[in-house]
């Protein structure tokens, strides 16, 4: 299939879709109406569902229901309509319901303002809902991606039984580039043998997140946490670029994580030996394989539009085998090529001083 | 970095800046090449200030949001103000003196003024200065060809509603004519 001319939002909608999307509930924001937009336009002429939300809490609350029949469900929102969904995470988390929930990041905190930003990563990854849990996110930095992604997460939540989140931003969602669709490459997890599909002769089921008697919900726990420690062996996925000599290493996630490829390239071009290390999965973290690469290089620098997020999992990643800096502009500030590879240049002479010194 | 090359299409709600940047990227990827395209978003309304950003290039593009562009089309005087300084030196901009009679404040860019509304208006009924713009800078800067853009506006064409496939030849001739201010040197380059 040809490549074609697509819009972020969109392509995450027809991803939906194809990747057999039976229902779709949401409530508008900037900067992922599109999604919304495209659904209602569509999911109707396919005999599949649709509802505008009253709001972001009824929104997930439909996607629960949906969830439970072992019915494909999703919501899209962003940032401070996220904010409102995380009680919802934790109970879809704790009774195993899947669904996919789409985030499309915009600047904040607070009701914020509609520019492009990183600043959720938090909300994602460390939760605003109560327990110990852990969502499935995916992190795309292109068209091409935010599609395989989308396939990928409708697919994880059936898989582990548990919500997955795509993790975008407004750039990403309102951006036109060249992608192509393929067929949804998955094959899913019998449903039938947990899904509420009515009891008819078989005993009752209850898919619930209360669980009073003694032990119980500590047991619950632990087997939640095995399953997270599978998720983490089979399904953690990442991008290395140029590392294998790297003595100065970005990461990023995300749109960033294109931008600073191509700072790569710009300082290969310039004779310094500069790398990328861009996870895919946010949860599960990659940070095994960062840790590996962290002990070659000599330096770590985490880009992010937000105030240092990601750092956190990149510093406990690196646990000490390298210096980590960090770069970032929050709430709507981007980080241009020309602004990354200044900082590059800067912390490279940094390194290079030190070696002739030898300190390294 | 090859054939590179970025550009800032602006103007108000209603004029097709937006719509100018999206016939760019499908001519681009008709060709073979990379694209982006990202607009000004939200708040927008007919007769507001809208603009998009493009890219087009041989590589992967790095980043869809342009610090300094290559060129801007300024489709009406707000836009020329607003993004004088956004051409990089040596680029250029292409003005709509229809409507902005701005005096340029820079002298390492050059500056292609076209009255488009008078001579769209003067070519055919409705016009489109969109198309006309781009037909000027498609010639200007050889990153792609005539060819290809008038070949996506008849594949567009095809999928639109038979009223807006009826202004198809007036396209078709916009985007000629435009393209022909440039080939013929009908405005100082």
């Amino acid at each position: 299939m040809a490549k074609e001319l697509v819009k972020g939002n969109e392509a995450i909608a027809r991803a939906a879709i194809k990747a057999g999307c039976q229902c779709y509930f949401g409530y508008p924001i900037t900067p992922q109406s599109e999604i919304g937009e495209y659904m209602g336009a569509n999911l109707p002429k396919l005999g599949r569902v649709f509802i505008t939300a009253e709001s972001e809490l009824a929104s997930i609350n439909m996607v629960i229901g949906a969830g439970t029949t072992g019915t494909k469900a999703m919501t899209s929102s962003s940032s401070c309509g996220i904010a409102l969904m995380q009680e919802a995470f934790s109970a879809m988390c704790c009774a195993e319901v899947p669904g996919v929930i789409v985030s499309v990041m915009r600047g904040g905190p607070g009701l914020g303002n509609i520019a492009p930003a990183q600043g959720d990563y938090f909300q994602a990854l460390k939760g605003g809902g109560n327990g110990d849990y852990k969502l499935i996110v995916l992190s795309p930095s292109n068209v091409q991606e935010a599609i395989d992604l989308t396939y990928r997460a409708f697919h994880l939540a059936l898989k582990y039984r548990n919500p997955v989140m795509l993790l975008a931003d407004g750039i990403l969602g309102q951006m036109m580039e060249p992608a192509e669709f393929g067929e949804y490459p998955y094959k899913d997890p019998d449903v039938n043998e947990w899904a509420l599909s009515g009891a008819n002769n078989r005993p009752a089921r209850n898919i619930v997140s209360l669980h009073m008697p003694e032990g119980e919900m500590e047991q619950r726990t632990n087997m939640l946490f095995e399953k997270y420690a599978a998720v983490a062996k089979n399904e953690t996925t990442f991008e290395e670029y140029m590392l294998k000599d790297a003595k100065l290493v970005l990461t990023a996630f995300g749109t960033v994580g294109r931008v600073a490829k191509a700072v790569v390239n710009r300082a290969r071009e310039a004779g310094m030996k500069v790398g990328l290390f861009r996870p895919i999965t946010l949860f599960p973290f990659p940070d095994k394989n960062l840790h590996e690469v962290a002990k070659n290089a000599d330096m770590i620098l985490d880009l992010e539009l937000n105030m240092g997020q990601m750092l956190l999992d990149v510093r406990s990643a690196v646990f000490g085998a390298c210096p980590v800096e960090f770069y970032g502009r929050p709430a709507g500030g981007l980080l241009t090529p020309d602004m990354i590879f200044e900082k590059v240049q800067e912390l490279y002479k940094k390194l290079d001083d030190k070696t002739k010194a030898g300190v390294i | 970095m090859g054939a590179d090359m970025s550009v800032i299409i602006s103007g108000f709600g209603g004029q097709g800046a937006l719509f100018a940047g999206i016939l760019l990227c499908h001519t681009a990827v008709l060709e073979g090449k990379y694209t982006t395209w990202f607009p000004s978003y939200g708040a927008e309304m007919r007769g507001g200030a809208v603009n998009c950003s493009v890219n087009i290039s041989d590589k992967e593009v790095p980043s869809p949001i342009i610090d300094k562009a290559d060129a801007v089309i300024a489709l009406n005087d707000a836009s020329q103000i607003k993004f004088e300084n956004r051409v990089k030196p040596g680029g250029f901009m292409i003005v709509n003196s229809s409507l902005s009679h701005i005096k340029p404040k820079r002298t390492d860019i050059k500056y292609i003024n076209i009255p488009l509304n008078e001579l769209a208006q003067k070519l055919t009924q409705p016009a489109f200065v969109n198309v006309m713009a781009l037909g000027a800078f498609i010639e200007k800067t050889g990153i792609l060809k005539l060819e290809s853009i008038k070949e996506v506006m008849k594949e567009m064409a095809k999928t639109v509603s038979a009223k807006k496939a009826a202004l198809l030849p007036n396209n078709l001739e916009c985007v000629e004519f435009g393209a022909n201010l440039i080939k013929n040197q009908m405005v100082t380059v």
